[in-house]
């Protein structure tokens, strides 16, 4: 399917004598969800810093739209969501969404139209003129998440989108990915709950700075003979 | 655009934030408030002169004079110690015909208090003795002249015998006139037990307070901002966006560059309103001067914020980067400095920004002779700027 939106091909990465990146090959396709899990400190967080050109690589390639990051143009086409909520809480939800509107380059017209409809998605339409110092962890966790989403970028990087939302709300984000990747825009998500890994197109297993398996959940369940990706997560570390 | 955004949203940050603004905006005016009145109402105050070995003439006249009290001493010795337990401001002694003033000067509005009760009582009882000084000057010019007469029939009479003779005693005749003259006016030698004549003046310290406001409130709440936007991670989220790095710190320098200009303007108001500061100069290039030194305090304030992990480690730079800036302000004169120490002070901008907003305020010179320290205040400015750009390559690469 065309070309890779992120194409990463032995990508090492050290900091000062630490290594934290080892070999890491990974790709995400137009039109799919990748999941990449791994227990903490694996380098989840590095390989995003790598894919949007905060960090250099050290070693490998690092493309992204077939381009070599560090490149700041491409930026305005990826929708980042950080760990971090990263709000400005003496602004409101809207004049939150409205900066970043900006700093993508977006349109003032265009600005306007994304904000409702973002704000629509993740349920906070109410409360979008609210100073952000009032929200809940939740609805923050929400706004950071449709600030991602403004400028329909063609690749969203989601670092822990769904921590804090409840039930109801994750399964609608859910939702609004699917419809994401049935544009043919592409997801790269972490994640630490098993059930959303289910939910990917495929899962790439991050282990000690290396990728032990890039497949679709069903195809690692069968590998490792196993009945849940929490179990594949499991036996790839070796707890049992 | 993008750096238009970006001053927008720190300005409504900022104005949203009301402790902060009145912080920038009150604090200071309520320091220069309480420093006018500390410096300057006790320019009424009481002062005790010893007075040693002075005429009689001369103490009642000072005695004369409001808030002012006269002790005679005997001996200097007496009168020093006097002055050591504070009993007394000032020693007046009397060495043959000139004065020797001495201050305590832990008060210069005491020590002025007492330079102009003498100077007036001095006048006061000088102009009977000019009288008398006239008169005697007379009389030696009527003397001098009865001696020439008769010197010129002498000369006329013996002519080359006696001539080297005539023109020395004419020679020691002129001098004795010219000293009984210069008698009358005696000379006055000041001395201070603390300090000198330049110690303490509000007037002198205004230009330089103003300046170190702008300065400090700058540089202390745009590198708490910068240091927030690091540690919240708003910075790494803007840096995923395409914005340049140079436009944030462009917008940056934009809105704190409004929010200095409206603080300054607000300082100049007080000063010269209500505290009644003469501005000699012009206020507008008060302001100018102001407003580049508040871009060199953010460029400063947001390069030492990526040196400090939290907000207190933010102000641990107080006492390391702000404190030798108000020593090497002129604050304290420089030119009592040893030469070393008086160099440290071509590195700190506030020395020029002070400098300038002196001689405007002070000596009513124009913005435009003023090129070098105005050209030294934009070195510092363009440096730390672009230092700041390049040091925002630390969180994106490009």
């Amino acid at each position: 399917m065309g070309q890779a939106m992120i194409d990463l091909q032995h990508l090492a990465k050290q900091f000062g004598h630490q290594t934290v990146l080892k070999d890491i090959n990974l790709t995400v396709n137009p039109g799919e969800i990748v999941g990449l899990i791994g227990p903490s400190g694996a380098g989840k967080s590095t390989v995003i810093k790598v894919a949007l050109g905060m960090e250099v690589a050290s070693g490998g390639s690092a493309k992204v739209f077939d381009t070599t990051m560090p490149n700041r143009e491409l930026l305005g086409r990826i929708g980042y969501m950080a760990q971090t909520d990263a709000l400005y809480d003496a602004l409101s939800g809207r004049e939150n969404l409205k900066f970043y509107g900006l700093m993508k380059g977006l349109a003032k017209r265009e600005i306007n139209r994304e904000v409702d409809y973002v704000a629509k998605v993740v349920d906070l339409t109410a409360d979008l003129n609210k100073r952000v110092a009032g929200y809940s962890g939740g609805m923050m966790r929400r706004l950071s998440l449709a600030i991602a989403l403004m400028g329909k970028p063609d690749l969203l990087i989601l670092d822990e989108p769904t921590v804090g939302i409840d039930p109801a709300l994750r399964r609608q984000i859910w939702a609004e990915l699917g419809r994401i990747r049935d544009e043919g825009r592409s997801i790269l998500i972490t994640t630490h709950v098993m059930d959303e890994a289910e939910l990917c197109d495929r899962v790439a297993l991050l282990l000690a700075g290396k990728v032990m398996a890039l497949d679709t959940p069903a195809a690692l369940k069968q590998h490792y003979q196993v009945a849940t990706i929490e179990d594949v997560f499991l036996k790839a570390e070796g707890v049992d | 655009m993008r750096t238009i955004g970006i001053m927008n949203r720190v300005l409504k940050e900022l104005f949203r934030d009301k402790r902060t603004l009145a912080l920038m905006f009150v604090a200071p005016i309520l320091i220069m408030l309480l420093m006018s009145v500390i410096f300057n109402t006790n320019s009424a105050t009481n002062v005790t002169v010893g007075t040693v070995s002075v005429s009689h003439k001369l103490n009642r006249q000072m005695a004369d004079i409001k808030h002012v009290t006269v002790k005679k001493y005997n001996t200097q010795g007496a009168a020093k110690k006097a002055l050591d337990k504070e009993t007394i401001d000032a020693i007046v002694k009397k060495n043959g015909s000139n004065y020797s003033l001495t201050y305590a000067n832990t008060d210069s509005t005491k020590t002025a208090t007492v330079k102009l009760a003498f100077k007036n009582a001095l006048t006061a009882t000088s102009i009977n003795q000019l009288k008398s000084a006239l008169k005697q000057s007379t009389t030696a010019t009527v003397k001098l002249r009865a001696q020439l007469q008769a010197l010129q029939k002498q000369q006329a009479v013996a002519k080359a015998k006696a001539s080297g003779q005539a023109v020395a005693a004419q020679q020691a005749a002129t001098t004795t006139a010219t000293k009984s003259t210069s008698q009358k006016s005696p000379k006055i030698t000041n001395h201070y037990v603390y300090g000198d004549q330049d110690t303490g003046y509000f007037a002198k310290m205004m230009p330089i307070l103003m300046s170190f406001f702008v300065f400090f409130f700058v540089f202390l709440i745009s590198g708490m901002a910068l240091l927030k936007e690091r540690t919240t991670g708003t910075l790494d989220r803007l840096l995923a966006t395409p914005v340049r790095r140079s436009s944030i710190v462009f917008g940056y320098m934009l809105s704190y560059g409004i929010l200095a200009v409206i603080q300054t303007i607000l300082i100049v108001v007080v000063t010269v309103w209500l505290l009644g500061t003469e501005v000699v100069g012009n206020m507008a290039s008060v302001i100018v001067i102001n407003l580049i030194l508040a871009l060199v305090a953010l460029a400063f304030g947001i390069l030492l914020s990526t040196f400090a992990n939290s907000e207190f480690q933010m102000m641990q730079f107080i006492p390391l980067v702000i404190v030798p800036q108000i020593f090497f302000s002129g604050i304290i004169p420089l030119d009592s400095m040893a030469a070393w120490v008086k160099d440290i002070s071509y590195i700190i901008p506030i020395k020029y920004a002070g400098d300038a907003v002196t001689d405007i305020i002070m000596r009513g010179r124009s913005i435009f002779d003023l090129g070098f320290d105005i050209g030294i205040l934009l070195i510092f400015l363009v440096v730390l700027t672009f230092l700041n750009i390049v040091g925002l390559k630390r969180y994106r690469k490009v």
